[in-house]
């Protein structure tokens, strides 16, 4: 049953790629004729400057130009020719080492706040004006801050993975911790459990499927945001090759760079609600 | 009584009021006893009190006045000694039974070996009869069965004393039936002193010594201790043969039906809270049981029937 539903969905989704694959083959495919009235030469659409409307169609690619280029760029991912010419493997490579430094530390900070946070109706009430007023704030508009007081870019785009993933662990470390059964603590204090035992072996399984919720929301964020913010610092990582492509005006590429960003992030969701399933429990 | 293992003297739970209302006086001058090796249920209306009682001796909630001394030793603070039941099992639900089990024999015994744990642990499975269910997670346990690994985890640590919150509230009567079985044999065997709230008649005449009986709130007290005369070895299936059984049944169902609200406003010119009058309903000749009074009790008599809500 299970089953004959999964082959019901690839199903779909194939004819669904099928679909877009044809409407963009199709919406790419240079229409020389229809830009210019019938019966008019190339030449003279082009004086009167209706070829100009054909010519970007002309230059996005198709599906098959694509292909090409994700063929190229993957049977070579880690070539490196100086500092504008570099595989996608090492580019993809210096994000997800951001992305990844920024997130641990993050959870470093966030998992052990929200604890204290958790357990703490005090400090609770303490941090949450801090929390309310900092989380809103869009992780890009600490960047100068950042590069002006860290004076390096990559470091930089590290804070800032670093504050976008704070807000989404702590919180919800704090919230898991908060909302951990009474009967459960009631179990461990007759028991008389040590508080380190406690923490670890009480509160922190019960709240992880909680905490990690949290770290899979913040991992989405940061994946979100390393882009716009090594396009704004530079030099390298997938965000600067988007950027880079751009102005080569190789769409090819940047249309190459989108998908390889698209699915490393469900990569990384799929890490993470793999782990999710290890710690969930059922009641 | 100086062979008291447990001893309340003069408790009182005083809630403080919400909004400035008056203060919520939940119990008060309550006094009791408890010796080794004796199994004690309270049986009282719902918001009597009883869970706040049990609260106090496990040691999870302070009561307002009044001390309770365990072994010659005040209470205060959860113990070891006191192992607790929870109404609602309190199994942690990303452990398996066997992890359940452990966690507390850990606890009581961090010294031993992991062999020593497991085997300690397997002891109580086994004798609560889940064996084969060691590794299943709660969750894949039915109702009857979690609150048996509750009663293993609490039995599990060999504690002084077994506290008891409606362990069997929720189970269904037939089930319940079974576990009742199981706890006798398993007291009998063990000589453990019990505390246990219930709020069913049939349930404490099976189980229990003494039943302590409390008129409703606020401001409950213990109305007077029924002694069960009924012989020890009691069994679900022949204790409602003996003569006392009735007796003391009808005693208990007259008290939840009239006397536990009129109590207050009718309280006997004899009675002393310190000593709350001990009786044995079940020693009483049949007379002083009212026709009517016949007719509700048979009309109650369902096995395992709550009578209070
Ligand atoms: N934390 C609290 N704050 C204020 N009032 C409380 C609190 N806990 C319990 N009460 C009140 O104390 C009274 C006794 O509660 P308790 O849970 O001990 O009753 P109970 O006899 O166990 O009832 P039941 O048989 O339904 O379990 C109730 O009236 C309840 O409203
Ligand atoms: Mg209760």
């Amino acid at each position: 049953m299970a089953k004959s539903l999964w082959v019901r969905s690839s199903a779909v989704s194939l004819l669904i790629l099928v679909v877009l694959l044809s409407v963009w083959h199709l919406a790419a495919l240079p229409e020389k004729s229809s830009g210019a009235p019938a019966g008019m030469s190339d030449e003279y659409a082009a004086m009167m400057g209706m070829g100009a409307a054909a010519a970007p169609k002309a230059g996005m690619p198709g599906p098959a130009d694509i292909a090409v280029t994700v063929w190229e760029k993957l049977s070579d991912p880690f070539y490196d020719n100086g500092p504008n010419d570099k595989g996608i493997g090492i580019q993809l490579g210096f994000s997800l080492a951001r992305v990844l430094a920024g997130f641990f530390l993050a959870a470093a900070v966030a998992i052990p706040l929200g604890f204290v946070i958790g357990m703490s109706p005090v400090m609770r009430g303490a941090l949450d004006p801090f929390i309310q007023v900092m989380k809103p704030i869009s992780p890009l508009a600490w960047m100068p801050l950042a590069l002006y007081t860290i004076k390096d870019s990559s470091l930089s785009a590290i804070f800032v993975i670093f504050i976008c993933s704070l807000w989404p662990m702590l919180i919800n470390t704090a919230h898991g911790v908060a909302s951990v059964k009474r009967e459960w603590l009631n179990v461990a204090l007759t028991l008389e459990v040590s508080p380190l035992r406690k923490a670890f072996q009480v509160i922190l399984p019960a709240a992880a499927p909680t905490i990690l919720t949290g770290m899979r929301i913040s991992m989405g964020i940061a994946w979100l945001v390393i882009v716009a913010a090594e396009m704004l610092v530079g030099g390298t990582g997938i965000g600067y090759f988007v950027w880079n492509e751009w102005n080569n005006l190789s769409l090819n590429n940047v249309i190459f760079a989108i998908l390889s960003i698209g699915v490393v992030g469900m990569v990384l969701d799929l890490m993470f609600g793999w782990v999710s399933r290890l710690v969930a429990y059922r009641e | 009584m100086n062979n008291a293992f447990l001893k309340i003297e003069s408790l009182a739970k005083v809630f403080p009021s919400m909004r400035g209302g008056e203060p919520l006086t939940v119990f008060e001058n309550i006094h009791f006893q408890i010796a080794k090796g004796e199994f004690v249920c309270i049986i009282g209306h719902s918001g009597c009190g009883k869970s706040s009682i049990l609260n106090v001796l496990a040691g999870l909630d302070e009561a307002t006045r009044g001390s309770v001394i365990m072994d010659e030793r005040e209470v205060s603070g959860p113990s070891l000694d006191r192992g607790v039941v929870f109404q609602s099992h309190a199994l942690m639900p990303w452990l398996t039974v066997m992890q359940n089990i452990v966690f507390a024999v850990k606890s009581r015994w961090p010294e031993y070996s992991r062999e020593q744990w497991k085997g300690q642990a397997q002891k109580y499975i086994d004798l609560v009869h889940l064996t084969g269910a060691e590794d299943k997670k709660p969750a894949e346990l039915s109702g009857g069965m979690k609150q048996r690994v509750g009663i293993a985890r609490a039995f599990a640590i060999q504690p002084k004393m077994l506290l008891m919150d409606e362990p069997f509230g929720a189970l269904d009567a037939l089930t319940r039936g079974v576990i009742q079985d199981e706890l006798v044999s398993i007291c009998a065997e063990t000589h453990q002193t019990v505390f246990m709230i219930t709020h069913d008649v049939d349930e404490a005449i099976l189980l229990a010594d003494k039943i302590v009986l409390m008129t409703n709130g606020p401001h409950a007290k213990i109305a007077e201790i029924v002694v069960n005369t009924l012989p020890r070895d009691r069994s679900r299936h022949d204790v409602h043969k003996h003569p006392h059984y009735y007796r003391i049944r009808n005693h208990l169902v007259d008290f939840l039906v009239t006397r536990s609200k009129e109590f207050r406003n009718n309280v006997p010119a004899d009675y002393d809270p310190k000593h709350p009058p001990h009786v044995r309903p079940g020693l009483e000749p049949d007379t002083d049981v009212l026709p009517d009074q016949d007719a509700r009790v048979r009309h109650l008599h369902q096995p395992a029937m709550p009578v209070a809500a």
